[in-house]
């Protein structure tokens, strides 16, 4: 008999009623609201007359509408009605909300694990597509509609349908320069963005197992991308020694009775998964994106693809409308590409390692004339962290404007925008169309690309650039 | 919520591959929205409208008799993207009640039947037919979406079945939610509960660890 994947495990300890027809009645373990969908969400229930089940397994913060302004200065006046929407709420139903300015608030994929919130085995939801991060932790977690949003209020429970499963071993060790971001970019190009659609997708290999929380956070972030709702890591010794002690882990004999559970969850040896995929690390370079799909993808040193040479019609036509829309000429390097915008955030790469690593490259130098560059961290743990070690001071001297925590220029949903025809290189996960601002163009690389682009004031090779951590082999 | 059953009706292509969510409804659209009737003028709209915010007459819906479709026959991933549901919403605003494409975006698949519209998977070169007997007579002839019978019927009458997973087909049919039916499930959910914090106790102490 096949053992069972880890997704396996974890959806059948979830299982209050089998519904046939491969749909199931799940258990929330967990659910995080924020700002845009929170308030609508209890105005909803409310007027249907229902309640929230156990407000003690829903979070709150704010983070989609809120200006990352110094002050929040800038804060629209939708962005503090929803504000004040999402505290009164909380504080009715009783909620744990996470306030502006206090630690514990961010973006809702960040404080997750930083709070210990999101523990591995727990099957957690948010009204928010890139939930997906959050299976780093070796949950379930994934992104749902409005609707689903008030059903898991109601009821604590999701009716959802299994999906199939995919292994991805990423095998081998990062070059210099290298990031988790890099993997995922280039596992999106070779497979497509609807790649994984369809499939929870589980994150392996040798090169997994060396990553850090914050890596892992990563490349889970990007599963949507792959067309994957979920995207997991198994729980292991980093995973345990990220969460002890953190403000909702469990404590005392808990905690070693759910590490003891914790480390059932991997899939068996012998589990099979519907689709394998296996990336050779040693191979991958830094990747900038050039269109507007994530699946439009280079390495740094490629060049902007010819829609001519392209063989299958649909991919012709995406690419011609994605280099009309991106402004770029195809057979020319995407290198030397000259950029007005960085922004360096969101939910994808706010962490303290992201910022320690676009510090490494900023320190010390100056950003192009040209640009206007943007530091936002995640949350107010990952400012006050940053500051006390000075990356803040280390931004500004170089340039970057040091801004509060929040989704800020990733969607725009709180007003700021790139301007129309304006290049940026974000560290965000998504370059569609208008994504940062109608009009605006986006190519997504990792923090320390992103940083050293600033520098450049075009699109360079992080590799190029002397940094003294990648000396020390 | 309305019951689908049986829908004839003018479709109009939209062959691009990955038209996310972001194409569909823009964010700041929704951002504070309380009410859905205005989102039919911004859906679709980095399409739909030029820079300097006229039709774009290139664009499917903006011709004649594509205008006011209730079908849209769409390329893969349609509704990739984002978890919001104003894209279904702004959708169901310019009158497109069914969706039929090689695949979706999860999230937005589970938004439509949440709504009551009707997300298709087709094959593309199922698709890729029917779109060539829309064009020679400009999209006059209709297409009809028959949820009953999973079967998408061409202009000319050439037959193409679909699959709808039973909860989801019933549910359209009959126009009922999942939240009704599941707080009737009340008594398994309790139990659920009941077995679980015994499993897995540090699940359901959320209380903060005081230092």
């Amino acid at each position: 008999m096949a053992g069972r994947s880890m997704f396996q495990k974890i959806w059948d300890d979830h299982v209050v009623a089998d519904l046939g027809d491969n749909f199931f009645l799940l258990h929330i373990d967990r659910h995080i609201m924020h700002d845009l969908g929170g308030p609508a969400a209890m105005l909803d229930v409310k007027q249907r007359g229902l309640r929230i089940r156990n407000p003690e397994l829903t979070f709150a913060t704010a983070d989609h509408a809120i200006s990352s302004a110094q002050g929040r200065l800038g804060t629209t006046e939708t962005g503090i009605r929803l504000l004040n929407g999402l505290r009164a709420g909380a504080l009715a139903a009783g909620v744990r909300m996470f306030d502006i300015g206090e630690p514990g608030h961010g973006i809702v994929h960040v404080i997750g694990p930083e709070l210990g919130l999101t523990l591995p085995g727990v099957l957690l939801v948010c009204g928010d597509s890139h939930t997906c991060t959050q299976g780093a932790m070796g949950a379930l977690a994934f992104g749902i509609g409005s609707t689903e949003l008030v059903h898991v209020l109601a009821t604590q429970t999701l009716v959802q349908p299994r999906p199939k499963t995919m292994r991805v071993r990423f095998q081998g060790a990062m070059g210099p320069g290298v990031t988790a971001k890099d993997l995922i970019l280039h596992l999106i190009g070779t497979i497509g963005a609807a790649g994984g659609s369809g499939y929870a997708v589980e994150y392996a290999g040798s090169a997994i197992r060396r990553m850090g929380i914050e890596e892992r956070l990563t490349v889970c972030n990007l599963s949507i991308e792959l067309g994957a709702k979920m995207g997991m890591v198994a729980p292991d010794d980093t995973t345990f020694g990220y969460l002890k002690g953190r403000r909702f882990a469990p404590t005392g004999a808990l905690w070693d009775r759910a590490v003891a559970h914790w480390r059932t969850l991997s899939s068996d040896d012998n589990a099979e998964f519907d689709r394998e995929v296996e990336i050779d690390v040693d191979r991958v370079a830094p990747h900038v994106t050039w269109g507007t799909s994530p699946e439009q993808v280079l390495p740094i040193d490629g060049v902007i693809p010819d829609p001519g040479a392209m063989v299958e019609t649909r991919k012709r036509t995406a690419a011609i409308a994605a280099l009309s829309y991106m402004g770029l000429e195809p057979g020319k390097p995407i290198m030397g590409t000259p950029i007005d915008w960085v922004f360096i955030g969101s939910c994808t790469n706010s962490r303290i390692s992201d910022l320690r690593s676009a510090a490494e490259i900023a320190r010390g130098r100056r950003i192009a004339t040209t640009v206007r560059a943007w530091v936002v961290p995640g949350s107010e743990a990952i400012k006050r962290q940053a500051e006390a070690e000075g990356l803040d001071r280390v931004f500004t001297e170089a340039g970057f404007e040091w801004r509060e925590p929040g989704c800020s220029m990733c969607l725009a949903a709180n007003g700021e925008t790139i301007p129309a025809g304006q290049r940026s290189v974000s560290t965000s996960n998504r370059n569609f169309v208008g994504r940062q601002g109608p009009g605006a163009r986006t190519h997504l690389a990792s923090p320390a690309m992103a940083a050293a682009a600033a520098i450049a004031g075009h699109i360079t090779d992080v590799r190029s650039l002397d940094v003294a951590s990648w000396s020390v082999a | 919520m309305k019951p689908f059953r049986v829908l004839t009706a003018t479709a109009a292509p939209l062959l691009r591959d990955n038209v996310d969510t972001d194409i569909i409804i823009r964010i700041e659209k929704l951002v504070g929205m309380t009410d859905h009737s205005g989102l039919g003028r911004w859906c679709f709209g980095a399409l739909r409208y030029l820079p300097d915010g006229s039709e774009n007459p290139e664009f499917v819906l903006n011709q004649t008799p594509y205008r006011g479709s209730e079908i849209l026959l769409a390329g893969a991933n349609f509704g990739c993207g984002s978890s919001r549901e104003g894209a279904v919403w702004a959708m169901m605003q310019i009158g497109l009640k069914a969706v039929l494409a090689p695949s979706f975006g999860e999230i937005f698949y589970n938004n439509c039947f949440q709504n009551g519209v009707l997300p298709v998977v087709l094959v593309r070169s199922s698709i890729e037919e029917i779109v060539s007997e829309l064009e020679p007579d400009s999209g006059r002839g209709l297409v009809t979406v028959d949820l009953e019978r999973q079967r998408v019927l061409s202009p000319r009458g050439k037959e193409y079945s679909f699959e709808i997973p039973g909860l989801r087909r019933e549910a359209l049919l009959e126009g009922l939610d999942d939240i009704g039916l599941s707080l009737q499930r009340e008594a398994v959910i309790a139990v659920h509960q009941m077995r679980d914090r015994k499993l897995r106790p540090w699940i359901y102490q959320t209380v903060e660890v005081q230092s």
